[in-house]
């Protein structure tokens, strides 16, 4: 009888351990060595893994083109806001225009990525409507130059995820109670003032969530980059990257030491977000 | 004045609408438009026939999208069923006894939601590999079930706000723990498990990243990787890669239609935890 939580709570537990704990582990452990991942004996590397990864062009590159999406989060949450903050007042179609930005959150990734494929070819959408309204000189290898590549991959990215952060403002802003909007009204309030002293204290919280996790969000792509370019015209990031140095040219060791400076990163962040942001303010999301 | 700012706050948000469904738009006119057509005619001129499914048949066989989506039913289907399972026994034990090393396993589930999953997948490869998992179906369903710590919370906190004299009067009428857990608990917990049923199924149903690394036989493909199939042989042939397109995205499109405001329920609930 004494045991029973432990039955409740053995199947989450267990898996818990084995898909977590147990390769964070091994994790730290094959970073220290050389291992191609089928050798049933590993080579001790010390810290050679983690100086490559600060070292090697190659490896700190992708720290790089995690700028680009860092920027575009922030250009993200920006424009979530603006239209979370116009659509908590009086529009007409207001649900419509709610469900349009909000859907591309909730779209499968790689038909995004073909969406976008198609969007950037030569001759493919955007070329024609630059065209289209004048501007035919200004047509690029959106994807196929490296210096502009990433910035099609980030605009991708912001197209994906605006809805994500829009909707999530929007909620904060709507459980404001409405009679704190009337009685500033009385009190002459326009709508800038309402922005300032009633909408923008009311989530801060949620705002500086979002900053916390663009952040690590932003080191953490995948899928665009992979999908549409694979890693091509300095377009690699830093999971594309490990995915490469693990599965294609099979350096498990090297593979787990970006992954535990990835994880070192968040860890920082998520503490640094709890130091600034204690968890008491919690309610009002 | 007031009207200039009306128009430029409608304008904008027509704008905004149409940077969202113009990218959509092209390729559904793509996917309608034969092979000829779309050489000759530009991106974004209409297609002749709105009724010209030819490439969705081609796409839907060529890509072998019915078992794709087979695949991803029956994975969808005992991820969340367990999900709902594991979840809701985890989240009774924590919210319903008392006893020692509470706080300890609290703190585990707690760190864990800050792992990213996609940075551990290099040591994870390994142990589900030793499992003997790796090329059937079963490694995405562990994956799933087993790297899912924000639908314990979601679990918990629902749970928390069931009153407690529920449980007592049932103890009183001598239902046993379990009894309450299935006749008591389970049945008001809906709600919560409507949540995590709608943004972990989107979530699944959207997964590229594991079917890919785990699931390499194109028998178990499932409708992520199905489509990202096209990308190498189909290059020529965008009218085709765009249908496959958008028979991925339908079944978004149509849930999304119908079960919008739980969506946006479930997606802040998950999100904000």
């Amino acid at each position: 009888m004494r045991n029973r939580p432990w039955l409740y709570l053995a199947p989450a537990l267990i898996l818990l351990i084995t898909f977590t704990y147990v390769p964070v582990a091994n994790m730290l452990y094959y970073s220290f060595h050389t291992w191609d991942g089928l050798d049933v004996t590993m080579d001790p590397a010390g810290f050679g893994n983690y100086i490559r990864v600060f070292t090697d062009e190659q490896y700190w590159r992708v720290f790089l083109v995690s700028g680009y999406y860092l920027v575009a989060s922030f250009a993200q949450i920006a424009i979530a806001l603006y239209f979370a903050v116009v659509l908590s007042f009086n529009v007409r179609f207001k649900n419509l225009f709610k469900g349009i930005l909000f859907f591309p959150y909730l779209l499968n990734g790689v038909a995004v990525g073909f969406v976008f494929l198609y969007l950037f070819q030569p001759d493919g959408t955007l070329d024609t409507m630059l065209r289209a309204i004048g501007l035919g000189e200004h047509t690029q290898y959106w994807l196929g130059n490296p210096d502009i590549a990433n910035f099609s991959l980030a605009g991708t990215s912001v197209w994906r995820f605006t809805g994500l952060n829009f909707v999530l403002f929007l909620g904060a802003i709507q459980s404001i109670p409405g009679e704190i909007y009337e009685a500033a009204e009385i009190d002459g309030a326009n709508r800038w003032h309402q922005f300032r002293h009633i909408i923008a204290p009311g989530i801060r919280r949620i705002i500086s969530l979002s900053f916390i996790l663009a952040i690590s969000g932003s080191l953490a792509v995948f899928e665009i980059p992979f999908i549409m370019t694979g890693g091509a015209n300095g377009t690699r990031t830093f999971v594309v990257q490990a995915y490469q140095t693990a599965f294609q040219f099979r350096q498990i060791g090297l593979a787990s030491a970006m992954a535990v400076v990835l994880l070192l990163i968040v860890l920082v962040l998520t503490w640094v977000q709890r130091r600034i942001l204690p968890d008491d303010e919690v309610t009002l999301t | 004045m007031r009207t200039l700012a009306r128009s430029a706050k409608y304008a904008s948000l027509v704008i905004a609408s149409l940077v969202v469904l113009i990218p959509l738009v092209v390729v559904l006119f793509a996917a309608l438009k034969t092979h000829a057509e779309y050489n000759a005619t530009g991106p974004l001129t209409p297609p002749r026939n709105w009724l010209n499914f030819d490439n969705f048949a081609t796409a839907w066989t060529a890509g072998n999208m019915l078992r794709g989506f087979w695949n991803t039913t029956v994975i969808l289907v005992i991820s969340l069923s367990g999900t709902v399972a594991i979840g809701t026994l985890a989240a009774y034990a924590i919210s319903r006894f008392a006893f020692r090393l509470k706080r300890l396993v609290l703190g585990l589930f707690l760190v864990a939601a800050l792992v990213p999953g996609v940075t551990t997948q290099v040591a994870t490869f390994q142990i589900v590999k030793s499992m003997g998992l790796v090329n059937t179906q079963w490694s995405a369903i562990v994956l799933f079930l087993g790297t899912d710590i924000v639908s314990i919370y979601i679990f918990i906190q629902f749970m928390q706000s069931i009153p407690l004299s529920l449980d007592q009067a049932a103890m009183i009428d001598g239902a046993g723990r379990f009894t309450i857990y299935r006749r008591i608990i389970l049945p008001l917990m809906k709600p919560a498990i409507a949540t995590v049923v709608i943004i972990k199924g989107i979530a699944i149903y959207n997964e590229f990243y594991i079917p890919f690394l785990y699931m390499r036989s194109p028998d178990l493909n499932v409708i992520s990787t199905a489509l990202f199939r096209f990308k190498g042989p189909y290059g020529a042939q965008w009218e085709t890669i765009a249908a496959c397109t958008m028979i991925v995205l339908l079944p978004t499109v149509l849930i999304f239609l119908l079960l919008q405001r739980f969506i946006y329920n479930g997606i802040t609930a998950g999100a904000t935890k």
